[in-house]
Formats: structure tokens, C-alpha cells, sequence
């Protein structure tokens, strides 16, 4: 099976592209609506500002062509701002309508802690979950963000505290999604995409 | 659950090699940027910083090349910088593979850098270098290389930056920076306490004793060196177990 990652003009793509073909996977750049819609698994990477990337997936046409993979079933893996992407919208950019897969919104993080939230943390399991499974649950995962969704929306499956508990890691029928950088987390988030590989099988 | 101070090793790089100042001596090899980086990322490390310090416009030249051959051995975060003057160039650096770009001289010439940056970027891509030196009390930012006084005093300077769209703080102490007397725990404390931010303390690790005063003392989030590493006398794993046993949140695990 061929991961379609959405290449929507910036960010983090080169280092999750590497993290998946280092664990066998075979990858495309997705950048056109035709590929989403003949890809059988498709991963959202992003970082950077919400609006840049809203505006970058409207401009290559990519944002029906995710609403469509997500109604038709495919596997959605979302990474970071590609999983804030996937709730209705984001206090950094106001009007500005994000994936709406989930009806929550995105919020900042508070002022009483240092943000950006940068550096490894824990997550706290809230539901079984299929990117987490053989993952101790003392495990570090890397963070890099300012804003986030509620860890109280539905799908969320393991929540991260900073100021806050926000969703670290939601999963809803094929969607899945996760706040920090598996590519950039060590040998716990190689096995992070490994278990998202696993659960295409 | 905690947020875990981090330890990151920092590779100065001259013309694509890992360098160390020694005084009177000038620069010595200290190896490859990207074989070095592999160990690091193998041993723990929570982050890596490469800098270029090529004093030659054909040194700097290979700078990417260098980012793009360490980046392919990293699993963790890699932050690169030194003499990154405009939007392309940083751009170029995280192309390269670079998750953050460090920036200090061309910041302070035009802080507007650091709003374009962020804007194009992300706050969490936009690191502000920031060079001090005690003066009266207080503490001065110094651009070039810690070489020429700017008149900003550190914690206007900083807390301007961090307005402008800077996600992080990376402090060095020149005072203190190859002197092995510790960090300066002093201005550490003071520009954490000021900025929103997550504050990198840089500048005099010696001993493991000298991170944890950074971290307690100094309130740092995390803590940067280069030559204790490289030497590998005493390894990240070790100097992470002695934070823990006082009591400091590290990442242990892989």
C-alpha cells in the first residue's frame, strides 16, 4: 500500500516522508485531488500557521478532496497541525473554517505556562488506542505548538497536559491523529507510524 | 506528566566540520556533523543545534549540504542557524531539514525577520539567538558573533523578540561561554522569568552539577553544550540519570 502524504507548499514533509520509507513504507507527495482520491492511505503533516495551511490545501484544491477520503473511509493520519486542520475551526485564524471532521474548536494554549509548548512530554491514556499500542505509558513524545483541541472532544483517546489538558492523540473509525511529531520522537515515534502502518493491514 | 528539561548538544560547524575554539589555538577538528549527530540522536539527546561558524563566505557554503546530511540521521529535532540574514535564507535552512532556524544579527538590524519568519513558519520554527554579556548590573545583547555591543539591554531585547513571533529563547552567556565556570544561572533566571517562551541556557557547562543549577537556579527549560559531549567523557544517558535522581523531569526513554 502506497501513503499518500498531502503536500500542501511548507512544512515538516521531508522528515515524515524519511520516518515512514524508514520503516518500509512506500510514499507519494500528494498534491493534486486526484491523487487523494485514488489514495488508500493518506497522511496530513503540517506546522506552521492554521491559516497557511487551510489556505494552502484550498489553493492545490485538497480540501474537498480530504472530505471526500474522510467520508469514503480512507485512513487519515493527521500530525500536529494537520490534526488541529481536522476540527471545525482555530482561534489563530477566526473565520477561517478548518476540515470540520470534528465539530470542536481549536483554542490557544494559556497564557500561565511558557508557549510555544516545545520540548517531550507525556500523554495520558483516556481510551484504548490503536497509534499507541506497545507504547509504555511513561513514554516521551515531542511537542510543538501553541494552540490545540480540547482534550474533551470525542475522539480523543490520550490527553497532554500544559496549562490545559488538550487532545494528544484522537482516533475515530479510520481517522487518526496525533498533537506531536512522531517523526521527530525518537524510536517511540517510529512505533507510533509503525502502528499506523499496522492498522492499514 | 511533565514537560522534560531537554538536553541538546550543539555542533559548531566550519566548511561541513565539527569545530571546538581552543584559546591560542584556534579551531580544532572535533569530526563529522552528521556522524556525530548520529550518535546523539542514539544516545538521547532531546534536540540537536547546528551552527555554522564559517568565517569564509566558501565555508558557509556548505552549510546546507551539512544541515541535509545530519538531518537524515536524526529522529529528534534538529535547530540550525548562524549568519542567517533574510526570509530565503532561513526558508533554505528548513528545506534543508532544519525543524527550527536560529537567528541573532540580521534579527536585531530588523526585527521584522522575526515576524515574517514566524508568520511563513510558525512561533515553534523561529528561535532568537541571544548573545549577553554582563554590564553594570545588568546584561547587554551582542550581535556578530558576541563581538559588537548592540546597546539593547537582554530582556527588552528578548521580550521585543518574543512579541515579533520568536518561539524560543537560545541564551548565551559570553561571560561564561568556554570558560567551564557554569552557566550563568543569574541571567538565565532573569530572561525566563521575563519571556512567555521556552528559554535555551548556553554558555559554560562543565560538570553535571552546572545543569542542574541551570535547571533549578536558572529556571532554564533546557540546556545547550558542546564540547562535554563531543569529547565523550561522560555521556547524555549519565548526566541525565544524575538529573533525575534530584529531582529534574528528563526523558529517559527512547
Amino acid at each position: 500500500m502506497k501513503l499518500a502524504i498531502v503536500d500542501y507548499g511548507a512544512g515538516n514533509l521531508p522528515s515524515v516522508e524519511r520516518a515512514f520509507v524508514a520503516l518500509g513504507a512506500e510514499t507519494e507527495r500528494a498534491v493534486s485531488p486526484e491523487q487523494l482520491a485514488s489514495a488508500q492511505a493518506i497522511v496530513l503533516p503540517g506546522v506552521g500557521h492554521f491559516s497557511a495551511f487551510v489556505n494552502g490545501l484550498r489553493q492545490r484544491n485538497l480540501t474537498d478532496a480530504l472530505r471526500a477520503a474522510f467520508e469514503a473511509g480512507v485512513p487519515i493520519l493527521g500530525i500536529c497541525l494537520g490534526l488541529q486542520a481536522m476540527f471545525a475551526s482555530s482561534e489563530e485564524a477566526p473565520g477561517e473554517p478548518g476540515l470540520g471532521f470534528f465539530q470542536e474548536k481549536v483554542t490557544a494554549l494559556p497564557t500561565n505556562v511558557k508557549s510555544p509548548h516545545i520540548g517531550w512530554n507525556q500523554v495520558r491514556r483516556v481510551k484504548e488506542s490503536k497509534l499507541l499500542r506497545n507504547i509504555p505509558e511513561d513514554a516521551f513524545f515531542y511537542f510543538a505548538h501553541s494552540y490545540a483541541a480540547p482534550a474533551s472532544a470525542q475522539a480523543t483517546v490520550a490527553a497532554c497536559d500544559h496549562g490545559v489538558s488538550f487532545a494528544a492523540v484522537i482516533e475515530q473509525g479510520r481517522l487518526a491523529a496525533v498533537q506531536f511529531h512522531p517523526e521527530k520522537s525518537g524510536e517511540t515515534g517510529a512505533r507510533v507510524l509503525r502502528n499506523f502502518l499496522e492498522s492499514l493491514a | 506528566m511533565t514537560l522534560a528539561r531537554r538536553i541538546i548538544p550543539c555542533l559548531d560547524v566550519d566548511a561541513g566540520r565539527v569545530v571546538k575554539g581552543i584559546e591560542f589555538e584556534g579551531l580544532r577538528d572535533m569530526g563529522d556533523p552528521a556522524e556525530l549527530a548520529a550518535r546523539y540522536n542514539r544516545e538521547g539527546a532531546d534536540e540537536l543545534v547546528v551552527l555554522d561558524i564559517s568565517a569564509s563566505r566558501q565555508g558557509r557554503a556548505t552549510f546546507l549540504d551539512t544541515i541535509r546530511r545530519v538531518a537524515e540521521q536524526m529522529s529528534i529535532p534538529l535547530t540550525a542557524g548562524g549568519g542567517i540574514r533574510t526570509m530565503e535564507e532561513g526558508r533554505a535552512v528548513l528545506l534543508a531539514g532544519a525543524d527550527k532556524v536560529t537567528v541573532n544579527t540580521a534579527a536585531v538590524e530588523r526585527p521584522a525577520l522575526l515576524s515574517e519568519l514566524a508568520q511563513q513558519f510558525g512561533s515553534q520554527a523561529v528561535v532568537l539567538s541571544l548573545d549577553v554579556k554582563r554590564k553594570n548590573g545588568s546584561w547587554e545583547a551582542f550581535v556578530r558573533g558576541g563581538k559588537d555591543a548592540t546597546g539593547l539591554d537582554a530582556a527588552e531585547w528578548a521580550a521585543e523578540a518574543v512579541l515579533r513571533g520568536a518561539g524560543e529563547i537560545l541564551l548565551t552567556s559570553i561571560d561564561r561561554d568556554g570558560t567551564c565556570l557554569g552557566f550563568d544561572c543569574e541571567v538565565t533566571a532573569k530572561i525566563a522569568a521575563t519571556v512567555p517562551v521556552p528559554v535555551i541556557a548556553s554558555g559554560g557547562a562543565s560538570t553535571f552539577d552546572d545543569f542542574l543549577a541551570v535547571f533549578t537556579k536558572g529556571r532554564a527549560d533546557a540546556a545547550l553544550a558542546a564540547s562535554i559531549f563531543h569529547t565523550a567523557t561522560r555521556s547524555i544517558v549519565e548526566l541525565k540519570k544524575f538529573l533525575a535522581k534530584h529531582g529534574v523531569p528528563v526523558r529517559l526513554s527512547k
